[in-house]
């Protein structure tokens, strides 16, 4: 099911320059969303919804976690909103989430800025069996590492200019982990150049790899057709819908 | 007697109330939300005879109480719509409205002949899609354009047929004359009005089609106006659509002379859209004791 309802926002944490962490109390989408999924939140004073990744379901206590970066002044109307406020929800959006492989399996996450918050529950689902390795383009973007120590993967933080971490792109801590191992799964989301590149290594080794993608969306739910990506099926271009499609696809069928 | 009720070109509606074509799909993911059967019925995702994959993205941008869109007529193709979605369609208690569209007179006629065939109630001909390079709104802009797809559909099926009118005319009221007068059997208006963002940093349009359809709020006077226009034109029924967001706008544009509604854009803003506004029009209709909403169509007192 998918609900259209206000939520009341529990708990709002800044966590870097124009990057929010929301608590959300809502039970049923809760209960209904999968890791990978989005909601769409209304901007007050705007006309079209902003589609955000769930960066955390928790069922037992009906909370989602939504952590968002201020784009442009719709998203900036929307992290205007505070503790006790509602938020105005649809969701769970998304025909297609991660799909995750027994617990046991390895499975390498690779997360680039703002793509970093739909990665977490995967981290947490595979704990020490996951190697995480984030980049951002420096310390004062870097979000979310203390929760994915916490999930126990092996994280690997990376800074464009080196301020954190190691200097440089996922890219090249990927190809060191790919030599020294080869995972069950590979999971990645941010901008395209890295997915990308995240794809072409992991498909030319033949590791199945999943990428989450975004497009200028409408409605969200698969009545406009608007977020089109370019995939292929059956070796034919299809025009899939990141929507109801998506978000989450497998690399080897997206024409990146 | 439910005071929504409407009879339109023959067709029985429960309420007067219908998604817009090209904002609901196929209604498949909106039954997740709320039983379809609440709707007067669903105007689908406009088809053409063969699979579209229609524009590259970006295909959306926001603009000021509404939004530009370049879709393309992206859809999988009149068999699939006939074999794959209107069983399912028929089973949810709603009048169903095919949409078609044609690059040519002859795809024109063929979607048609096709669905003369089937199930639906309805067949609406868009000749007004700003968004495609051949065919759509090329027919739309001219009377003689508009009154040949009118010709050739109208010879091809006895399904009520409503013409779906161009805002981007000099006048819309000609054109509604032009379809009348080939037989058509109700109008619906206004498709969108063709519009153009940029971004000023990188200088690049936001649509990678550079210009798209306007559609939201902000054009709901004018297609309170167009309809109020074409109604007093014609005397085939008007269905009336552009920006309605509320029951109020629907009253409104049903005062101008529409005697159905679509609601379109608002279905973006807030997919509960539609319901909410048929709850409204009840309200609205217990609150000033109208016992049939028939009775507001085109009852506007002009100056």
């Amino acid at each position: 099911m998918k609900y259209s309802m206000k939520c009341p926002v529990i708990r709002k944490d800044p966590l870097a320059r124009g990057i929010y962490d929301y608590l959300i109390y809502a039970p049923q989408i809760a209960e209904a969303a999968v890791c990978g999924q989005f909601v769409n939140i209304k901007a007050e004073g705007f006309f079209l919804r902003r589609p955000i990744s769930i960066c955390g379901i928790d069922r037992e206590k009906g909370t989602i976690r939504l952590v968002f970066e201020v784009r442009g002044d719709g998203t900036k109307v929307i992290s205007s909103i505070n503790e006790g406020d509602n938020m105005d929800i649809v969701g769970p959006l998304g025909g297609k989430g991660f799909e995750l492989s027994d617990k046991s399996k390895r499975a390498v996450i690779i997360g680039g800025g703002i793509g970093t918050p739909p990665l977490l529950p995967i981290a947490e689902h595979y704990g020490r069996n996951a190697v995480v390795i984030t980049g951002f383009r420096s310390a004062d973007a870097v979000i979310l590492q203390k929760d994915y120590i916490k999930s126990g993967a092996d994280v690997i933080l990376c800074t464009d200019d080196g301020t954190a971490g190691r200097k440089g792109f996922v890219t090249q801590a990927l190809s060191e982990v790919l030599e020294k191992e080869t995972p069950d799964m590979v999971y990645a989301c941010g901008p395209m150049p890295m997915l990308r590149g995240v794809a072409k290594m992991c498909l030319d080794k033949g590791i199945r790899t999943q990428v989450s993608l975004e497009e200028r969306m409408g409605c969200g739910l698969g009545g406009c057709l608007v977020c089109v990506c370019r995939t292929q099926k059956n070796d034919e271009e299809v025009y899939s819908h990141v929507c109801k499609d998506g978000p989450v696809f497998e690399a080897e069928e997206v024409l990146f | 007697m439910n005071s929504l009720e409407t009879v339109f070109a023959g067709v029985h509606f429960k309420n007067p109330i219908v998604p817009a074509s090209g904002t609901f799909g196929y209604g498949r993911e909106f039954s997740e939300l709320y039983p379809l059967s609440k709707l007067g019925g669903i105007s689908v995702k406009g088809t053409t005879l063969h699979k579209r994959n229609g524009n590259l993205p970006p295909r959306i941008a926001e603009t000021p109480m509404g939004c530009l869109n370049s879709v393309g007529l992206q859809n999988p193709g009149i068999d699939h719509f006939i074999n794959e979605e209107l069983p399912w369609l028929k089973k949810q208690d709603t009048v169903v409205i095919a949409n078609i569209a044609g690059a040519d007179i002859d795809e024109y006629r063929q979607v048609a002949q096709k669905l003369d065939d089937t199930d639906v109630d309805m067949i609406e001909v868009n000749i007004s899609c700003p968004n495609v390079k051949a065919g759509g709104a090329a027919f739309g802009v001219t009377c003689e354009g508009a009154a040949a797809v009118t010709k050739a559909v109208r010879a091809v099926t006895k399904k009520p047929v409503m013409m779906k009118l161009s805002p981007n005319v000099t006048s819309i009221a000609d054109i509604a004359k032009a379809v009348e007068a080939e037989g058509a059997d109700a109008v619906s208006l206004i498709n969108t009005l063709l519009g153009m963002r940029i971004d000023i940093r990188t200088r690049k349009p936001i649509l990678h089609n550079n210009v798209g359809g306007l559609s939201g709020p902000a054009v709901f006077p004018v297609a309170v106006r167009m309809v109020w226009q074409v109604a007093n034109a014609v005397n085939i029924p008007v269905c009336g659509m552009g920006g309605v967001s509320s029951a109020e706008d629907a009253v409104e544009i049903m005062l101008a002379g529409a005697s159905l509604v679509q609601v379109g854009a608002a279905i973006f803003a807030d997919p509960l859209a539609p319901v909410r506004i048929i709850e409204g029009m009840e309200s609205y209709c217990a609150d000033n004791g109208i016992t049939d909403i028939s009775e507001i169509v085109g009852a506007v007192k002009p100056y």
